[in-house]
């Protein structure tokens, strides 16, 4: 039903190419994420996706359509805007009322899916309200009520969460989680937080300056980054990049460590390379500490269960596991 | 600035700025008072302000000379017609500028604006053989298309300064929601835009009203408004001012309890949208 | 940032007004041109249908010839220009003032704004006949209370009266831009500099006023637009007589009164260079401002 599929999709603004021809499938009923640093082309990709933006070439197909020359509302799809986008001169209710009226259903059946989607969305008490007067994280229900009762064939998120405060941030990000495994639609998810990408998604697609780096699952991109890029973007704390003699070792221009796969001592054993801490933060579960004198990688960050004490100015001596060392080569690619 | 002003201060400055605008305000009071007396007591030494005999006669007596509700209908009309289709046209246009911009947008508004400097006196003859050509002069169709073309540059420069304000995410959302050009206009843009298109409507139809030029110059006597029917006492006929005056207070009083009710909309107007 | 569609819609959209204003402005322009290089007494029995003799140039030098077109545009110019100082200058005080805390502030307010309602016929009838009059007017009163002679306001001093009645409608307008520029200050900003301990006539000078630069220049702008047609006031004042005969009347004379249109529109051709010198000069400063 919401499978998109992108096919050497290119879009240049004036002379600018701000993304190059791209392919891209999106199954049916997946959790996508595109994430990246800002300006990467990801809102961009997702605009096109809506139809808020032409292609350039290339086409785009959503459900086996062809819908390049759509224009958005033709395209069966839902868009959640980052700041929310509410009509603020019309109440809750004529909001998420507000695409359906525009399809000219009728009075009754309104009622009732507006009435159902607020009660999923727990807006039932807020209906009369407009939208000035609710809470940031209430507002963002009513633009994903808006979304859902189109009962579209795919959800488009454009960054949703970044104008809500953290605590609020995590409980929307379970919340839209648990909104696709009910619904079970296709969504397209925007962020530039990796934790969300991580977190929410069945597919990851990686962006750097409009081109994808990686497209997979959250594990497979821990696990097998396929070059540095994305080794240094997924994954928190970030991944440890080494060069130098100590990756020369390994046969690579760089190699890579997480930080959960290097051991900390404190008493020298074989092999282990000697650091200086520099900062220790204590989150209770875990300790990060960031680590000083290691050649080739200032500072090297180490994340040990539990609570380590090590203070500043202490010496260390750390342990990567062999088994979890990325090995890249010159230009930047994954050594097998 | 919550800081505690000193009453003596504030009374100063009290002081100071009643008397300076009731002396702005002079001249308008003055006509309305003088509106009230009988020729003789209108032009009394020295002055009389509020004690004589207040009477009605000098309002009957111009309503004699001249049909007023005729005038007062003509200028509703013109005003309130060129106003309206002003508005009709430039919604669209200034949708344009202000959510579609390109490289030439500015040029345009300001192309706009300077057609607004074109002197009116330049081309005045041309509009009066176009007019008698086309049957439109001293019509009030005539001068609703004038004005409205007169005040077009006003209007589209208010509505863009105003549309701008608005979130282009909100329209693209009511594009994503299914909404058509004319529903996201309609139904979105409108209302969220509608103090500002209140102000323009105001300021513009306030302008209309009082637009000397074109309404004295195309019309005669069927569509004259009331700056016409204000002009045929440009010429004294021995003891006038109360008559006068009560002229006077006719023709602007519609106006000023216009103004003075939506004063708040207006000074938004007044601005142009161009000072926040 | 938008699709083919919507720019496609864009273009649609802004089409009626371009277009009409386009058509307002050729078609009349092209007519006024196409008249001043031809003779076209219509009380003489010329007319488009008889075919018009062309003349050349001759219209455009008699009309600078006559004795009546420099003062025209002296008088045109001073009238703008005085009006504008006075305006703004007047405006910026009245603005600072109305800034103030005071009791009433709404009311003083409508009292400010009110001559801007007033037509301008209106005000030239009331301020020529009840306050400028030498014998019965208010000023001629108020002269006589102090023992001095009575002035003929409107042809003793007729550009200053002109002046003044012009300065006493536009003056409402001028201060309420500018007191909306002065209330949008940053507060902070002020409180700032007045813990820098900067007196208050520096404060004035270098944070207020710069801050007002944009709301001073929309001003100028739009009243310039105005100024530069004024004609009610002197048509019912003045008619054009001692001196204040400006350009735009002195056209209408020629046009209207004399019935010579060859020469009334070599004299809208000069109007028109005149208020272009004007424009470029003003959407300069205008067209800068826009991009902030």
């Amino acid at each position: 039903m919401g499978q998109i599929v992108l096919n050497k999709v290119q879009k240049k603004f004036g002379d600018v190419e701000v993304i190059p021809p791209l392919d891209l499938t999106i199954a049916d009923g997946e959790f996508a994420v595109f994430v990246g640093p800002s300006g990467c082309g990801k809102s961009t990709l997702l605009r096109l996706i809506a139809g808020l933006e032409d292609v350039t070439s290339g086409s785009i197909q959503i459900d086996g359509k062809e819908a390049s020359d759509a224009p958005p509302a033709k395209r069966g799809l839902a868009m959640v805007f980052q700041s929310y986008a509410l009509y603020p001169h019309m109440s809750v209710r004529k909001n998420i009322a507000f695409p359906l009226r525009m399809a000219k259903m009728d009075k009754a059946e309104i009622d009732k899916r507006v009435t159902s989607a607020a009660s999923v969305l727990n807006l039932t008490d807020y209906l009369d309200r407009r939208p000035g007067q609710l809470s940031g994280g209430q507002r963002q229900r009513v633009a994903i009520g808006r979304a859902i009762v189109r009962e579209p064939s795919a959800f488009l998120f454009d960054e949703p969460l970044s104008n809500l405060d953290a605590a609020l941030r995590v409980g929307m990000r379970l919340e839209i989680s648990e909104l696709h495994k009910r619904l079970d639609t296709t969504m397209v998810y925007v962020t530039h937080d990796q934790v969300e990408a991580m977190t929410m998604a069945d597919k990851i697609v990686v962006l750097q300056a409009g081109v994808i780096e990686q497209v997979g699952s959250p594990l497979e991109l821990y696990h097998t980054p396929r070059n540095v890029f994305v080794a240094g973007f997924i994954g928190s704390p970030k991944m440890n990049l080494i060069e130098g003699a100590l990756a020369e070792q390994h046969n690579a221009k760089t190699i890579g460590i997480r930080p959960e796969h290097v051991q900390v001592a404190t008493t020298q054993s074989d092999g282990a390379l000697q650091g200086t801490v520099g900062v220790a933060e204590h989150l209770g579960s875990d300790t990060f500490i960031h680590i000083h004198g290691v050649a080739g990688c200032d500072p090297m960050t180490v994340r040990a269960a539990g609570d380590v004490t090590v203070r500043h100015g202490d010496t260390v001596y750390l342990t990567p596991d062999a088994t979890q060392i990325h090995r890249f080569d010159n230009d930047g690619i994954r050594i097998p | 600035m919550a800081r505690a002003v000193t009453n003596t201060r504030k009374t100063v400055n009290t002081v100071i700025a009643w008397s300076i605008g009731l002396l702005i305000f002079f001249p308008i009071l003055w006509t309305i008072l003088t509106s009230f007396k009988t020729e003789a007591q209108a032009i009394n030494d020295p002055p009389l302000f509020l004690f004589f005999d207040w009477t009605l006669e000098n309002y009957a007596a111009v309503q004699e000379r001249s049909n007023y509700m005729r005038f007062l209908w003509n200028s509703i009309i013109i005003a309130g017609g060129s106003t309206l289709l002003g508005v009709i046209i430039a919604v669209p246009a200034a949708w344009s500028m202000a959510f579609v911009p390109s490289k030439r947008t500015k040029d345009i508004l300001l192309w706009m604006l300077s057609t607004k400097m074109l002197p009116a006196v330049g081309v005045l003859y041309p509009i009066y053989l176009i007019f008698i050509q086309l049957g439109l002069l001293d019509t009030r169709v005539g001068l609703v298309v004038v004005l409205m073309l007169i005040n077009m540059p006003i209007i589209v420069w208010m509505l863009y300064t105003y549309f701008r304000e608005i979130p282009v995410e909100i329209l693209e959302a009511s594009r994503m929601d299914g909404a058509s050009l004319r529903d996201e206009i309609l139904y979105v843009l409108a209302p969220m835009a509608l103090p500002g298109i209140a102000s323009t409507v105001l300021l513009n139809f306030i302008l209309a009203w009082n637009e000397a030029f074109w309404t004295l110059n195309l019309t005669a006597a069927k569509a004259a408004p009331l700056t016409a029917f204000i002009a045929s006492y440009s010429s004294p006929e021995g003891l006038f001012f109360a008559k006068l005056s009560a002229a006077s207070t006719m023709a602007i009083a519609p106006i000023l309890l216009l103004g003075w009710f939506s004063q708040k909309q207006l000074v938004r107007g007044l601005t142009f949208g161009a000072v926040k | 940032m938008a699709t083919q569609h919507s720019r496609s819609a864009a273009r649609l959209m802004m089409a009626p007004a371009v277009i009409l204003l386009l058509g307002w402005m050729l078609v009349p322009l092209t007519m006024t041109l196409y008249f001043s290089f031809k003779k076209f007494l219509p009380l003489r029995g010329d007319s488009l249908g008889n075919g018009l003799e062309w003349v050349g140039l001759e219209n455009y030098s008699r009309f600078v010839g006559s004795s009546s077109f420099w003062p025209s545009v002296q008088a045109t110019l001073i009238i703008v220009g005085s009006v504008l100082v006075i305006t703004v200058v007047l405006g910026t005080l009245l603005a600072l003032l109305l800034d103030q805390p005071m009791w009433g502030q709404g009311i003083v307010r409508i009292l400010v704004i009110t001559p801007f309602f007033v037509m301008p016929t209106v005000s030239g009838l009331v301020w020529k006949n009840m306050f400028m009059d030498p014998i019965n007017g208010i000023l001629a009163h108020l002269f006589k209370f102090f023992g001095a002679q009575p002035l003929e306001w409107l042809s003793q001093a007729s550009m200053q009266s002109i002046i003044m009645i012009v300065s006493w409608q536009w003056l409402p307008f001028a201060t309420l831009i500018l007191l909306t520029a002065i209330q949008s200050l940053d507060s902070e900003q002020l409180e700032a500099s007045e813990m820098d301990g900067a007196p208050v006539l520096k404060r004035f000078w270098h944070i207020i006023l710069p801050h007002m630069s944009r709301a001073i220049t929309v001003v100028i702008l739009i009243q310039t637009i105005f100024l530069l047609s004024i004609f009610a006031e002197i048509f019912v004042t003045t008619a054009g007589a001692f001196g204040t005969k400006t350009l735009t009347y002195l056209i209408f004379q020629r046009v209207l009164e004399s019935q010579n249109v060859g020469l009334g529109s070599a004299g809208g051709v000069y109007a028109i260079i005149l208020a272009n010198i004007v424009a470029i000069f003003l959407m300069r400063i205008v067209g800068k401002n826009l991009d902030r």
